[in-house]
Order: structure tokens, then C-alpha cells, then sequence
């Protein structure tokens, strides 16, 4: 007989060994604070201890005593600040820190528990110092649960996982659950999909249960596309045997005994993280030919994607991992039935991944106290654009927009990054298949239903927010832009559809509009909706839709005065002369291409509008800035 | 083919034997299988291609067909040093599209070509890195520089020249 494997032994051993040491240094190791230089930090600590003679260890020892620790850790989502620096037990969290801020570090507070002021986090209205995160509004105003553990622990250290009761849910469900029993218990948390459907993950499962045949996979969905959303590469990033761990769960509850990890290859740390996760549980015999010392198997491949959008949906992306081009098929069959290779599969994103081994562990009602009731449970956020604190967040489903850009992003900034009070003038959810949503939403509680009634969509998750010199024309066409690029070119409606839709928002950006050119647009943005083959095609006029719903008097600005409200549009801007500035010395007569420009020596000049053709050149031309892009 | 052309060639495809080895020649695996040649080669040759197809036997067209799906892969060698513009949403409303014709005018490409003449640097787009919390961002080959503003651009590109003209001049 084969023992079970002791997860309790490889906990408590650890938790001993912590209690061992005095502070512990995390540094964020994420992609955003590596781009600001974590590495150099983490470095400069070593090469600073040694110097000092501060004992410090990059892991735990079995028979030391007093020393301090330094780990990185995964994303913590306040990637503006960093990169970020925390001492723990006390919390004490220093953001953009430098390598010559390091001995200080170590001087007050790693040998002294006392906190550097300068380099504490400053609220940007109070400009009040916030000792520990959780003095942050950014933070406080948060439900972290699928990010809880991100930013905390080592992510490159299984024990420390495992240390926090990880890999207890997906034992339980290897060793003393039914397949049915898994599949109900996460039917009945509610849990749907947080790749953007929403389709409940419980009722995915049971359609795979169902199914009998000798071979089934469990795919998860890491290829996250949609610009402007990094969720799940921080969930990897941060905690990525929360994701294998989720993935047993389903393998468990499906009868699956292999799977796939389909990663973007756009995301190599989050690719290098869960390889070695997946690496580390094999040698503990979590994943392998006898998972926790059971007779079951279940191994996983992780696979890099080759840059294509499209593999997000289902059926393209299991082509992609038989080898073939991208491109989606028409369901039915579901994969649940029919998937990769031919075989039952379910395929469930990141995050999905991640909230299982919450529902086995604590219960399907404990999940459902938090959220709404057809949407329980939270949902984390990209925040950014021109917001105060970009970055990471996750909130209860039902938190309104305004919660999540004003209180917990700080408030709507202007080009310069500066607070704006009044500047707010839309929030793009959802990516390309996702829209535009104004002030009059800002408090709606967000959940799937509601975003849907309202036209737009959850999406992956992406929140960017847009100022009021943010023109909505050139967004609608940059989405645009990038599902026509996107299209794999399968099916008509999508592939030509785009094509169509885009030339007809340059008509509108080029000044080249006319009364119908909107009619068209709209009815063609709803056959494209109707017609289209996969879920990219289906969601690509959303923003489009979106915009000719609550962006109306915008663009008809610009189709009937041929005018671009927040001075974007190039092509319908005269450029007018400012004759104060204006010294008369000529330079713009001679670079205008068309002799639009006339006057006379050292006097103030003027532009001939009906000849101008709004090249710019004489704005380049000017010394003085007395030309300004107009009106 | 003579004695010599055949080590040759044997010579050449070396390493793409190693990958299609370690791949177990399966067709399945054809996107892993590209990706490492591309690795090695910067680029998929096209004769590499047709080696790779009669090996595992698939027909030439389907692995064209999957070579010019991915935008990953390209049939013609990239620069020394891949430089992409992040215009995902957030690096977009920040302003990316300014970094991207200043890098192009530094590198002085011509409308519609991506890599320099001297094979150094290549300039592409990319529609999300996930950093979007410090957009914009430009990533040369692996190491990403945050919030880029024009200028900073500028000063990336002459280091990189720099640094290559004095290997250069070393060599010679």
C-alpha cells in the first residue's frame, strides 16, 4: 500500500524553521518592479549585509537561529511605486527604493525594527506617510483572496505554499472526494469564469464528468491577450502553485490525467515561475504518475503561445497545442465533449484556477458570502491609465466604479499625472470585446449581469481609465486596429467585417464622414455580432457599439462640424496662429507645403484655412510656439 | 550531392535534429518545435522548414501555413537586438505611438521595413506585456525599460550603438 503523502510534516517543519528568524526582507520580484530595478536592490542588500556583518539568508535554514531572511515575491499590483520593499514581521513597506537607500534599510530597520520615513508611502492628498500596506487606501479599500497570498510568499518555494495549507483542498479532493462531489461543490459556489463568459465553471466540469472515455485533459487558459490586463501573469507571477493546485482539483473532479498550461510567450517570467512550480511539485509526488501516494496520475505541460490573439478562445487554442494554426471551430461539440485531441476537456482561466482550492477548503457558502448573488466571490482588476495608483487590484463583485477608481486608484489624473478632480470621462472595461462606460455608471455595483445589461462586458478584467482629453474616436478605432490585426481570418463576417469597420472609423478620424457613415457603422457592428464564428469576432464592435451608444454627441462633432473635442484628430484641426506670440520671421510661409500661410514681415501671419491641409508642418517649423494645433 | 555538401548539410541541421529529438519528431508539437529554431536562428529558414517538414512528415504548406499564423515567428532574420514598442491599451492613451517614430527615425527604417540593414536592431510592436502599471513600456530582447518618455528613447538606442561600436572597433 502506498502512504499518503504528509503535508502537515513538510508544514510544521517549515513554520519551525521560520520561527527562527528575526526579519524577513520581501522584495517585490514581479515583471513591473524588476523593470524599476528590484534585482539591483536585492542584490545591494547581499553585498550591504556582508559588508556590516549582518547575518542575512536568501533561505530558511534547518539549525540557525536570529538571522534575517531576504525572499522576492510575486506581483504586489502597486507596480507605479516600485520597486517595493517590505520588512516583515512589522510590515514596514518602503516603496521606489533605491540601491544607496539600502544600508539605512538595514541599519533602522532590519537591526532596529524602526521605520525609514522618507521612503514610506506618501497618501497623495493627505501627504500623510502610511507605515505598512495596510495604511494605504490603495490596499485597504481591497478584498485580497485569490491575491492574498501574492506579494507575501516566496513564489518560487513550494514549502512556503504548502506551509500556509496549500495543497491541503487538492488532497482532499484526490484522497477523499467523488468526482461529483467536487463538481456540485464548485457548481454550488456560483464560481464563473473570469476569462470574460462568465460561464459557471460547476456546470463546464459536470458536462466533462459526464463524459466517459479513457483519456481527458484539463487545459488552463494563461494566454492572456486583451491589452491592457495582467491579472492572471501576476497570479502566476505571485502564486503559481495555487494555479496547479486548482488544476488537480478539476483533473480530480473530471477524471482527467494530464494537462496543459497554455502561457503567452509575451510573459517569460510568469512562463519561468510556473515551470519550475510545476517542476518542484512533481519532486514532492503532488504531480506524477502517484499524486499524493495515490494510485492517480495527472502530469502537466506548459506551453508557450506564438503570439496570436485568438488563441484566447477555447477551440483555437487547443489547435494550437495540437500543432495546427490557431483558428477557433464552431461548437458545438463543446470541448467538454470533443476537445483537444478529441478528447472531454475543460478549459478555465487563471484566476477560475486559483478560486477552486478556496471553495474545496473552506466550502461553496463560505464562497458566496462575499459578492453578489449571481456573481459571488471577487474579481481582480488591471487599473491603469490616467489614474492616481495603477496597478493590481481585487474587489468583491458589486463594488461600483467609483469605489475602484476614486478611492482605491485616487482619482482621475490629467496628461501630466497630475490629480484632476474633475477630468473623469470614461473607463474602458473589458478590452477589445469589452466598452466604454461614462459618469452615469460610475455607480453601478460591477458583475456580470450588470455590465452585460449595459453593453459591455468583465471581460478578463482590464479597467483603463481615460481623462477628458482622451478622444473617443481614436479609442474605438485603436481597439479596432487591434482585432482586425487579430482576426485570424477564418470566417467573413469578422475578417472583412473589421476590415470594414476600421476604414469607415478613419473616414470619421481623416474627416472623410458623412451622415450615413454612422448608420452603417452601427448595423454593421451588429451583423458582425451575429454572424461571427468564435468570441473574438462576436465582442469585436463592442467598443464601437459602445461608443456610438454613450459617445453620440462626440462623434457626431466630428462628422458633421468636422471638429475633434479633445484636439486628437490630427486631420480636423486647422492650425491657428497665436499672434501674440507671433514675430512674423516667416519660416512657416516658406515649410508650408501648399502656401496656405501668409503675412507680412514681422507681423503676426495668418493661415488660409481653405487651404490648408493640416500637415503640421508649420507647427514643427515654429521657434516660437506661436502656432497652436487649433481647433 | 557530393560527399562534402552532404556534411554539410548534415553539419547545418544539426542542432535542428537535436530540437526535433527532443520533440520526439510529433507533429503536435510543431509551434515548441519552431519556437526553439527560431531560438537558435533568429528566424525560420525556409530550407530549415522543409527539412523539418519531410523529417516529421507533414506537408511544407502546413508548416508555412503555422509559421506565418503566429506573429511570433518570422521568415526573414530580425536584428541583433529586438526592440518592441508595448501598445497595449495603457502604454497607448500614455503616449507609445511618439516612442515608436522616434526609435524609427533614430533607426532611420523606411516605411514598411522593420530591421536595419546591418542587422542590428529590429522594431516591432507588441499588443500587451502586461506591465501596464508602468506604461509605456519598450522591451530590448528580454530587459524591459518602464515609463519612456521621448528622449529616453533616444538615449537607449545610441547606448545600444555605442556599446556595439566599441565591440567593433575591438575586433578589429
Amino acid at each position: 500500500m502506498n502512504s499518503l503523502l504528509d503535508l502537515n510534516a513538510i508544514k510544521t517543519d517549515y513554520q519551525n524553521r521560520a520561527k527562527n528568524v528575526t526579519r524577513r526582507i520581501i522584495i517585490c520580484a514581479g515583471t513591473g518592479c524588476m523593470a524599476s530595478g528590484a534585482l539591483k536592490i536585492s542584490n545591494e542588500f547581499k553585498r550591504v549585509s556582508t559588508l556590516m556583518g549582518v547575518h542575512i539568508e536568501t533561505e530558511l535554514k534547518k539549525e540557525e537561529n536570529n538571522y534575517n531572511l531576504l525572499t522576492g515575491s510575486g506581483c504586489q499590483g502597486f507596480c507605479q511605486m516600485g520597486p517595493l520593499v517590505t520588512i516583515e514581521p512589522e510590515g514596514i513597506f518602503y516603496v521606489k527604493v533605491k540601491p544607496e537607500d539600502v544600508s539605512e534599510i538595514i541599519i533602522e530597520t532590519v537591526l532596529n525594527g524602526k521605520p525609514v520615513e522618507r521612503l514610506l508611502y506618501k497618501g497623495n492628498i493627505s501627504g500623510k506617510s502610511c507605515k505598512t500596506q495596510q495604511d494605504i487606501n490603495f490596499y485597504k479599500k481591497q478584498t485580497r483572496k485569490i491575491l492574498a497570498d501574492c506579494g507575501n510568499i516566496n513564489p518560487e518555494d513550494i514549502e512556503e505554499y504548502i506551509s500556509r495549507g496549500g495543497y491541503e483542498a487538492a488532497q482532499k479532493a484526490v484522497t477523499e472526494m467523488t468526482s461529483i462531489d467536487i463538481c456540485r461543490e464548485i457548481l454550488n459556489s456560483g464560481l464563473r469564469g473570469r476569462g470574460g463568459g462568465g460561464f459557471p465553471t460547476g456546470r463546464k466540469w459536470l458536462l466533462a464528468q459526464k463524459e466517459t472515455n479513457d483519456k481527458k485533459y484539463v487545459i488552463c487558459n494563461a494566454d492572456e491577450g486583451d491589452p491592457g490586463a495582467f491579472m492572471d501573469r501576476s497570479v502566476m507571477e505571485g502564486n503559481p502553485h495555487s494555479v496547479i493546485e486548482g488544476m488537480i482539483i478539476a483533473a480530480s473532479g473530471i477524471g482527467a490525467d494530464e494537462g496543459y498550461v497554455y502561457v503567452r510567450l509575451e510573459y517569460p517570467l510568469a512562463v519561468r515561475r510556473i515551470k519550475k512550480a510545476v517542476e518542484e511539485a512533481t519532486k514532492l509526488g503532488i504531480l506524477g504518475d502517484k499524486i499524493f501516494g495515490t494510485d492517480k496520475r495527472f502530469t502537466i505541460h506548459v506551453m508557450e503561445g506564438a503570439g496570436a490573439f485568438v488563441c484566447g478562445e477555447e477551440t483555437a487554442l487547443m489547435a494550437s497545442i495540437e500543432g495546427k494554426r490557431g483558428m477557433p471551430n464552431p461548437k458545438p461539440p463543446f470541448p467538454a465533449q470533443s476537445g483537444l485531441f478529441g478528447k472531454p476537456t475543460i478549459i478555465n482561466n487563471v484566476e477560475t484556477l486559483a478560486s477552486v482550492p478556496g471553495i474545496i477548503k473552506n466550502g461553496a457558502a463560505e464562497y458566496r458570502s462575499i459578492g453578489t448573488k449571481e456573481s459571488p466571490g471577487t474579481k481582480t482588476f488591471a487599473l491603469t491609465g490616467h489614474v492616481v495608483n495603477t496597478g493590481l487590484i481585487e474587489v468583491p463583485f458589486g463594488t461600483t466604479l467609483r469605489e475602484i477608481i476614486f478611492d482605491i486608484g485616487g482619482g482621475v489624473t490629467d496628461d501630466e499625472g497630475n490629480l484632476d478632480p474633475e477630468g473623469f470621462k470614461a473607463v474602458q472595461i473589458g478590452g477589445p470585446s469589452g466598452g466604454c462606460l461614462t459618469a452615469e455608471h460610475l455607480d453601478l455595483p460591477l458583475s456580470f449581469d450588470s455590465l452585460i445589461s449595459i453593453g459591455a462586458m468583465i471581460g478578463s478584467g482590464g479597467l483603463v481609465v481615460m481623462n477628458k482629453n482622451t478622444c473617443m474616436v481614436q479609442v474605438a478605432k485603436f481597439f479596432m486596429q487591434f482585432t482586425q490585426n487579430e482576426s485570424c481570418g477564418k470566417c467573413v463576417p469578422c475578417r472583412e467585417g473589421t476590415k470594414q469597420m476600421l476604414s469607415l472609423l478613419e473616414d470619421i478620424t481623416e474627416g472623410d464622414a458623412d451622415e450615413h457613415t454612422l448608420e452603417i457603422l452601427f448595423n454593421l457592428g451588429l451583423a458582425i455580432k451575429k454572424a461571427s464564428l468564435c468570441g473574438l469576432g462576436k465582442t469585436a464592435p463592442n467598443p464601437v457599439l459602445s461608443l456610438l451608444g454613450y459617445f453620440r454627441e462626440e462623434i457626431e462633432t466630428h462628422v458633421m462640424q468636422q471638429r475633434c473635442p479633445a484636439k486628437k484628430c490630427k486631420s480636423l484641426l486647422t492650425p491657428v496662429v497665436i499672434e501674440e506670440k507671433c514675430k512674423g520671421c516667416g519660416l512657416c510661409i516658406k515649410k508650408c507645403p501648399v502656401g496656405a500661410i501668409a503675412g507680412e514681415k514681422k507681423q503676426p501671419h495668418y493661415i488660409n484655412e481653405a487651404l490648408c491641409i493640416k500637415c503640421g508642418a508649420c507647427i514643427e517649423a515654429c521657434r516660437l510656439d506661436a502656432i497652436s494645433e487649433g481647433v | 550531392m557530393h560527399k562534402h555538401d552532404l556534411g554539410q548539410a548534415a553539419r547545418k541541421f544539426a542542432k535542428v535534429c537535436e530540437i526535433l529529438e527532443k520533440y520526439d519528431y510529433k507533429s503536435d508539437k510543431l509551434v515548441p518545435i519552431l519556437q526553439a529554431v527560431q531560438e537558435e536562428y533568429r528566424y525560420l529558414p525556409e530550407d530549415v522548414l522543409a527539412f523539418i517538414a519531410t523529417t516529421i512528415d507533414i506537408s511544407p504548406a502546413r508548416i508555412y501555413g503555422v509559421a506565418t499564423f503566429y506573429s511570433h515567428f518570422a521568415l526573414e532574420p530580425k536584428g541583433k537586438y529586438v526592440v518592441r514598442v508595448c501598445d497595449g491599451t495603457a502604454c497607448h492613451v500614455k503616449g507609445s505611438n511618439p516612442l515608436l517614430s522616434e526609435i524609427r527615425n533614430r533607426l532611420n527604417l523606411p516605411k514598411g521595413k522593420t530591421t536595419t540593414p546591418d542587422l542590428l536592431f529590429t522594431l516591432e510592436t507588441v499588443s500587451c506585456l502586461g506591465a501596464c502599471g508602468i506604461a509605456p513600456v519598450v522591451v530590448v530582447n528580454e530587459e524591459v525599460h518602464p515609463l519612456m518618455i521621448p528622449g529616453k528613447t533616444t538615449k537607449m538606442i545610441d547606448e545600444i550603438m555605442e556599446k556595439e561600436r566599441v565591440c567593433d572597433e575591438q575586433f578589429a
